[in-house]
């Protein structure tokens, strides 16, 4: 059935059952291929947006529960100047890349509600996020950076 | 050991691009003798390798050969070629190279010259691609030589421009490419390589050349591959390893919502083992498990579509076997063939002296059994491949990390020739990606499509098969267990005088550690094993292989050994290395593939030692805090681990600190992914050591997926892990692997300093250890 829904600011209409994962329709139906699959049982984050400003696993979001504006890595900014993007490039980030979709919306919404978090806030924050190769400590000091300006502390 | 081979074996040449730019290959004799065989019947094309593409307006492109998975090899390469060039980084997009035979062994590559795997893409390209770099650069000084009619040896270059000083002139590449084009390309041989403390790429930080895509969330990875029209399918296996489907639901599956075709898809009569010929390319694996396939209009109405499956599975004899079954008969073997004198020698058992006699005089025994146990690799992308089967030809997009063994060609029933390969970017890598079987499904499924599709007159389709996690996680090749029964002897000084292990494994080289240290460090040594059987769990290689899991039984066995020893388990590793009880071997300046070189290891502990303070830290650690240390050598390269750790009376580790000393040769290519890596192996050993563990109940994998195999996560991270890259004189090799195996150990070792408790079996998370 049709559903609307408004992606990155664009409204959008799509035609799926009402049970089908937000994540499949951003990458099937809209062909939005940034947001991530990795376990389809929200253990792993890789398939975090933000709704409503909020970071929200999407392969366990169905689509008939979005009621609110999403934001995916495509829409996080117009052309990568988002301060956590200039962070993650500043720092050198990713090895494989394949969760930093994910850790993204993570600290973007984590610096959205806080914007100078501690080493404590990062953690709690980000714990759900899993990089299998292991970046924890730049997307740390990602983080940081990006709270402080682009400055190192 | 390759620059000989090279110079004897390749040349370089250059060609018109359209455009007007010009092309640089290095080419290899294969090329240029099929040329000179003709006429009879048709001379074959020489066919370029081509590494770098000179543009009009003076910027490059340097074409990776390497799938990239995660290790920087997009990179590392293309800056050995851009450094010996000599141009500037920043003129410099990089390419990915298809899969192409014409990267094959004439490269350097023991099996074939496009994998990511053991380590050995920067030990086996570095002189290869120095030569490319170099020889170009040659070329455009040659030209701008003739062009000023000046000799060659008053020209320098840098920044793609070449520089006649006294007469105050420049040229750039571009501009000298036509005239490059008609000069003779010089031998190898005579052309000059830059002295290493010229560099200006290599070993200085180059950040990841994809990172813009991977922030901003474009299509990067093998899963966002997207032709027009493409349906998504999945491929249910039978559970039981082994096992074969015999019939299914097929006309209820076809009538779900979204679901386009279904099929019963039957394994291939398994042919017979041939070895390939000495100097033969391996053969092409075409095996590949039955199951049934559903294709439908997006993945998830695939995936849903299996809720409805109902399979007859024919489940094999592997249904009857078990964990607990293979750890019974284990602990049998050791207590029936542990004192039997193994048969024969070679690399899996060895005997040097009389453990047994020595075990007699000895002052202190010290006997220990230790375990490890499967492990699934659990790349964050899930195993996928995308093709399209279309008139007789084939189109492949795949994350492997060896393309060239997986055989799409055969499920697909046509010949390699009419096979396209693109090789994506893959999100994770660890080994899983060295079986490609999901090439070999996705192949043979998106022939079954076209062919059905064409009886009803519809144009064929490009089909992406996707894994679920499930999928991923209940048909991997997984790491192979071990079961190591020590016993070691020390004198009364301390001394270590025999040392013995009994391995309990199954079939594989994969865990038997003949050649390990103390080897070489002690005058009775006995290695030998015995084998589990019937095993029918399919093992291979993740990140490290063997000493993933040998590194943590044989340095916690040896941590163990000093304890008894009364002394130091840093300084007790040292005293072993620098008293070899046979003749060291003469080591030449080639690092890759080398034998144990304990100066190199002593080296790596002797930094860590200072890195971390040792000694002094030690003395000044609260309770429930502990220092472990480990070394390693591991895919040519030499890493030493001290861990600092503090635990509570409830077992709740924390890790407070890491430092790491790292001997990979002369060279470090990349310095920023080098420290990543590191850091990404410490935070892995973590999770080997905490969690991950791969058990089978009647033939089939227990664990689903994340919550039954929790990697390391971000609060569990330690605050910091020095990174520090000794410079030996040695070629320059490796760093995927080596990272990871000393760190388990480590992270052990850390552990009994802090308790008084050694741990002998992993993972620890189910003897009721946690992270804080």
């Amino acid at each position: 059935m049709p559903y609307k829904l408004t992606v990155n600011g664009q409204s959008k209409t799509v035609d799926v059952p009402p049970d089908m994962p937000l994540l499949w329709v951003l990458r099937d139906v809209l062909n939005m291929k940034g947001t991530k699959f990795g376990c389809g049982i929200a253990q792993c984050g890789a398939c975090t947006v933000q709704i409503g400003g909020q970071a929200r696993r999407a392969c366990q979001t169905q689509i008939s529960t979005v009621n609110a504006p999403v934001t995916t890595i495509e829409g996080l900014s117009a052309d990568g100047s988002h301060p956590l993007q200039k962070a993650w490039l500043e720092l050198d980030v990713p090895q494989c890349g394949y969760c930093q979709a994910g850790q993204l919306m993570s600290a973007a919404a984590l610096l959205a509600s806080k914007p100078r978090p501690t080493d404590s806030d990062i953690d709690l924050a980000m714990t759900g996020n899993v990089c299998r190769c292991g970046t924890y400590l730049r997307i740390r000091e990602a983080i940081h950076l990006a709270a402080n300006g682009g400055r190192k502390a | 050991m390759t620059t000989q081979t090279l110079n004897r074996r390749s040349f370089i040449k250059l060609s018109a691009m359209a455009g007007g730019g010009i092309m640089i290959g290095l080419y290899s004799d294969k090329d240029l003798l099929a040329q000179q065989r003709g006429p009879a019947p048709a001379p074959t094309p020489i066919n370029p390798n081509t590494y770098i593409k000179v543009h009009p307006d003076n910027t490059f492109t340097i074409v990776s050969k390497n799938p990239e998975t995660g290790q920087g090899i997009r990179n590392s390469l293309p800056m050995i070629v851009a450094d010996e060039f000599d141009v500037d980084w920043k003129q410099v997009k990089i390419e990915q190279a298809d899969r192409d035979d014409k990267y094959g062994r004439d490269m350097g590559a023991p099996t074939v010259g496009q994998i990511e795997g053991g380590s050995t893409a920067t030990p086996q390209n570095y002189q290869p691609m120095r030569n490319v770099g170099a020889t170009a650069r040659a070329m455009m000084v040659a030209a701008a030589a003739k062009q000023w009619n000046v000799p060659a040896g008053e020209l320098t270059t840098g920044s793609g421009v070449v520089t006649h000083r006294s007469s105050n002139r420049t040229a750039t590449y571009a501009s000298l490419a036509q005239t490059a084009l008609s000069m003779p390309v010089p031998e190898l041989s005579t052309v000059k390589l830059k002295d290493p403390k010229d560099f200006k790429i290599i070993g200085r930080e180059t950040k990841g050349v994809d990172n813009a895509a991977i922030v901003t969330g474009k299509p990067s990875f093998s899963i966002d591959v997207n032709p027009p029209g493409m349906l998504y399918a999945v491929y249910e296996k039978c559970p039981v390893f082994g096992g074969k489907a015999v019939s299914a639901n097929l006309d209820e599956i076809k009538k779900l919502p979204g679901v386009k075709h279904a099929f019963v898809i039957d394994a291939p009569p398994p042919r017979p083992a041939q070895p390939p010929a000495a100097g033969a390319p391996p053969a092409p694996n075409v095996t590949w498990n039955s199951g049934v396939a559903i294709v439908a209009d997006n993945w998830w109405l695939a995936n849903n579509a299996r809720k409805s499956l109902k399979v007859q599975w024919d489940e094999g004899p592997v249904a009857s076997q078990s964990t607990v079954g293979y750890n019974t008969q284990a602990k049998q073997l050791a207590a029936t063939q542990a004192s039997q004198t193994p048969a024969g020698g070679g690399p899996r058992s060895v005997k040097e002296g009389d453990a047994e006699a020595a075990f007699k005089t000895a002052a202190k025994v010290v006997e220990a059994e230790y375990y490890f146990p499967l492990l699934s690799h659990a790349p964050l992308e899930p195993q996928n491949s995308t093709a399209h089967y279309k008139d007789g030809k084939l189109e492949i997009w795949s994350p492997s990390q060896i393309p060239q063994i997986f055989n799409a060609a055969v499920p697909a029933g046509i010949q390699n020739s009419d096979v396209t390969f693109h090789l994506v970017r893959a999100g994770g890598g660890f080994g899983r990606r060295l079986v490609s079987e999901y090439d070999i499904e996705v192949s043979k499924i998106a022939r079954l499509v076209s062919d059905e599709r064409a009886k009803q007159g519809m144009p064929s389709v490009p089909v992406k098969l996707l894994w679920s996690r499930e999928d991923d996680m209940h048909h991997d090749n997984y790491r192979p267990t071990g079961h190591h029964f020590f016993k070691a002897g020390l004198d009364a000084s301390g001394n270590l005088i025999a040392f013995r292990d009994f391995v309990a494994s199954h079939g594989t080289t994969s865990v038997i550690p003949a050649n390990e240290f103390p080897r070489g460090h002690v005058k009775n040594f006995w290695v030998s094993e015995g084998n589990v059987s019937p095993y029918g769990i399919p093992v291979g290689a993740l990140r490290a292989p063997p000493t993933n899991g040998v590194s943590f039984v044989m340095q916690s066995f040896i941590d163990e050994l000093a304890v008894a020893a009364g002394k130091d388990p840093l300084q007790f590793r040292l005293d072993l290395l620098k008293n070899p009880t046979t003749e060291p071997p003469t080591f030449s300046n080639v690092g890759f593939g080398a034998p144990f070189n304990a100066k190199r290891a002593i080296a790596v502990l002797e930094s860590v030692r200072d890195m971390s303070d040792w000694n002094n830290r030690k003395s000044k650690l609260p309770k429930g805090t502990g220092l472990g240390v480990a070394f390693q050598y591991a895919h040519s390269g030499y890493v030493a681990y001290v861990v600092e750790l503090a635990i509570t009376a409830e077992k709740k580790l924390k890790v407070n600190k890491v430092w790491s000393a790292i001997d990979i040769g002369s060279e470090t290519v990349n310095p920023t992914h080098a420290t990543n890596l590191v850091q990404g192996g410490f935070i892995e050993a973590m999770s080997h050591m905490m969690a991950w563990e791969i058990t089978i109940e009647n033939g089939r994998v227990v664990q689903n997926n994340f919550d039954k195999y929790q990697p390391t996560r971000m609060r569990n991270a330690p605050p910091s892990i020095e990174v520090k890259f000794l410079k030996s004189e040695f070629t320059p090799t490796g760093l995927g692997e080596p990272s990871l195996p000393p760190a388990v150990p480590a992270i052990a070792n850390a552990i009994y300093a802090a308790t008084g408790i050694r741990v002998r079996s992993l993972p620890i998370g189910s003897q009721g250890y946690s992270w804080t």
